[in-house]
């Protein structure tokens, strides 16, 4: 995918600095003259939403450690200032929050759009081993965010996940007690968790740029699943199609961004977390952030400590396994009738288990929790490796050049494409 | 086909029956109806006058027991009270508060405050145990309490309050404003309406007439309800007008470089056979 001709600068300057170190052609075979399939949809574009988003937090983020304290009696003191006294700190604040919520919603979409494509299957298998690692590793930044500014959910979601690691065997207090810095959450735990913050939004990038570059080795999968054959007929030049296409994407995004940065700020925070942490004082009910609700709801569904803690690993373990659990040799969901309807059940799951995660626990609320956990476990180990032997699929185009032609002239599908 | 209506039908019930379940706790413990204030909705702005009486009930009523951390010059701001410079200075210069640093002789005074303080905490209650320790439980600071107080509103009304043209973000405002008017049982002072489980450790804080308004105001408990909400409401966010002119010129900007972007990408592709 990368055998385009060798990038000529036009001035002097710029062939004397490529020579040297040739990020122009770089630049230009990734970004301007890669390939790209024809007929990709509007989800293509979120991957470049994610990039704006990672960029957006770590800018955002930077702004706040300039104003942020990361001590115990000082921190909600600190986020206080921001937000009253530091210019346009409420927008830097908010923007960052809402930001985190917003690079998760893309994250998901990106994510299902994957499973939904078959984008994980070979030759992509590294590419969504590393968009797993990215997960965790964002999963992590915004669970120790959420912990910095010293709420009353946030001492709590940081009690909670942090007294997880005190069901390993043996070990586990040991652990905790290293993690914490002390016998609880405490003041040294939230300065590491500020250290830590900083540092893997870092690791995220270098991840993404392997990320990218994985992609950029196979190219992008697309809507019907079948590989590029003819670069002329079936992909088009990055820039300008996919770039405007990209941009167009984004501005609608941000559209929905603004709407929750300006309108509705404080909409997902928890009310708890206006109330400065207090050991003595339990929220009445514990609730992490909303992207984190599905795999919340997992562990309490299960009643013993370390198989709830082992199944919360799993469930997002098993993802980096889907290239080798989905047995199909047809990527996309597009010509696999009976794939559709269980990823959409699988979807039903990972929402429901969301809402359920958010509400208190009772009886009917467990009981439903394990039917959806049951659900989202059976989609991952049974459903995909069963349904890739039994299933009947519809039949593929010959090309990606022939899908689009039968999309948009259905009457000329048999006619030639214009030479070129 | 078929097999995919029937699942989702199936999922359809399951929500449903889960709705259900959540909504027979609404019976026993109503949730605050909602009110309509000046600064709600996409052209919010806060009413100074509002605020203005909202501070006098604060002042002459709730100071008394619960603290409020923001600085004396927030009074200043144009679009919150409004207060003049001088006549904050005055307001300041009429606290008692601790100096941060002793004096020259090692030792903790108080001070006239200045605008530059935050509102001292109440004289009968300088930290939160002091507070505990005579009222039993410490009155949570009121920096942050209208957005501390927000309430669930379950689903699927929680979907509603998002989108545009009803985005309802007042909810701590109508629980302030629910809670003093919720002191329905006239023989048990701490028994609310709204609270949850009916037992507040607050008993009712204000009456009709406990304080005179000089704007002619009727003195009246909806009125102080009403404005204190306001008023608190304002202490934890001041920036609320601001965010939303602000907000309005973003999503213009945002919806014609979207629909320029659009046409500008349709014209790109149309190139393409």
């Amino acid at each position: 995918m990368s055998g385009s001709p060798t990038y000529v600068p036009k001035s002097a300057l710029g062939r004397w600095f490529e020579s040297r170190l040739p990020i122009m052609g770089l630049v230009h075979s990734s970004f301007v003259a890669f390939p790209v399939p024809r007929n990709l949809n509007y989800l293509w574009t979120f991957g470049a939403i994610l990039a704006f988003m990672l960029v957006a937090q770590i800018v955002t983020g930077i702004i706040l450690a300039m104003h942020y304290v990361p001590s115990a009696t000082l921190a909600f003191a600190s986020v206080e200032h921001i937000m009253r006294d530091v210019n346009y700190g409420w927008l830097i604040r908010y923007l960052h929050t809402n930001g985190a919520s917003m690079f998760f919603l893309a994250v998901y979409i990106h994510m299902f759009r994957g499973i939904y494509y078959g984008s994980y299957k070979a030759p992509r298998e590294v590419l969504w081993i590393l968009g797993v690692i990215i997960y965790l590793l964002m999963m992590a930044t915004a669970f120790m965010g959420y912990v910095l500014p010293w709420g009353s959910m946030s001492f709590a979601g940081a009690t909670v996940i942090t007294n997880l690691f005190t069901a390993i065997p043996l070990v586990g207090t040991g652990v905790a007690h290293w993690l914490w810095g002390g016998y609880a959450v405490g003041d040294p735990t939230l300065n590491r968790f500020f250290s830590l913050h900083y540092l893997l939004p870092f690791m995220i990038v270098g991840v993404v740029i392997l990320h990218v570059w994985a992609l950029h080795v196979a190219g992008q999968n697309n809507p019907d699943g079948v590989e590029v054959q003819n670069v002329e007929r079936d992909t088009v030049a990055f820039t300008p199609y996919a770039t405007i296409k990209d941009l167009f994407g984004v501005s609608i995004f941000l559209i929905l961004y603004a709407w929750f940065v300006f309108y509705i700020p404080t909409y997902l925070l928890d009310a708890d977390n206006s109330v400065p942490a207090n050991p003595l004082v339990t929220p009445a009910h514990i609730v992490p952030e909303w992207y984190l609700l599905p795999f919340y709801a997992i562990l309490r569904a299960i009643p013993n400590k370390l198989v709830g803690v082992v199944a919360l690993a799993a469930a997002i373990i098993l993802l980096a396994f889907l290239p080798w659990l989905d047995t199909s040799k047809v990527k996309s969901g597009k010509y696999r009738p009976a794939f559709r309807i269980f990823f959409w059940l699988f979807v039903v799951c990972c929402v429901g288990l969301g809402y359920l995660g958010s509400q208190e626990v009772s009886d009917t609320t467990t009981w439903i929790a394990r039917i959806l956990a049951i659900g989202y476990f059976g989609f991952l180990v049974v459903a995909l490796p069963v349904l890739g032997l039994i299933e009947r699929t519809k039949p593929l185009p010959a090309s990606i050049a022939d899908a689009v032609l039968a999309k948009t002239k259905p009457a000329e599908a048999a006619a030639p494409p214009a030479s070129r | 086909m078929i097999r995919l209506t029937t699942n989702f039908l199936a999922a359809a019930l399951m929500a449903a029956g889960m709705t259900v379940a959540f909504a027979q706790d609404d019976a026993e413990q109503p949730k605050p109806e909602r009110q309509s204030w000046s600064f709600s909705g996409l052209f919010g702005v806060y009413d100074q006058a509002q605020l203005q009486r909202g501070f006098q009930v604060y002042k002459e009523v709730c100071s008394n027991c619960h603290k409020l951390s923001i600085p004396f010059r927030a009074l200043e701001d144009p679009n919150g009270p409004g207060y003049s410079v001088d006549q904050v200075k005055a307001l300041a210069a009429s606290y008692q508060v601790t100096n941060d640093e002793p004096n020259d002789k090692g030792e903790i005074f108080k001070r006239p405050g200045t605008p530059a303080d935050d509102f001292p905490p109440p004289e009968s209650f300088p930290n939160d145990q002091a507070a505990a320790a005579a009222l039993g439980k410490a009155p949570p600071d009121m920096a942050e309490l209208a957005e501390a107080r927000k309430y669930e509103r379950g689903f699927p009304w929680f979907i509603f309050d998002a989108l545009p043209f009803d985005q309802y973000q007042e909810m701590g405002a109508d629980y302030i404003y629910a809670i003093l008017n919720g002191y329905t049982k006239s023989g048990d002072p701490q028994w609310n309406l709204y609270y949850p489980g009916h037992r507040i450790a607050m008993p009712q804080p204000i009456v009709d007439g406990a304080v005179n308004y000089s704007d002619g105001t009727p003195p009246k408990l909806d009125n102080y309800a009403r404005d204190v909400a306001a008023f608190l409401t304002w202490a934890s966010e001041p920036t609320l007008a601001e965010r939303k002119k602000i907000g309005l010129r973003v999503m213009i900007f945002l919806i014609v470089l979207a629909t320029l972007l659009y046409f500008t990408k349709k014209r790109v592709w149309s190139g393409l056979h």
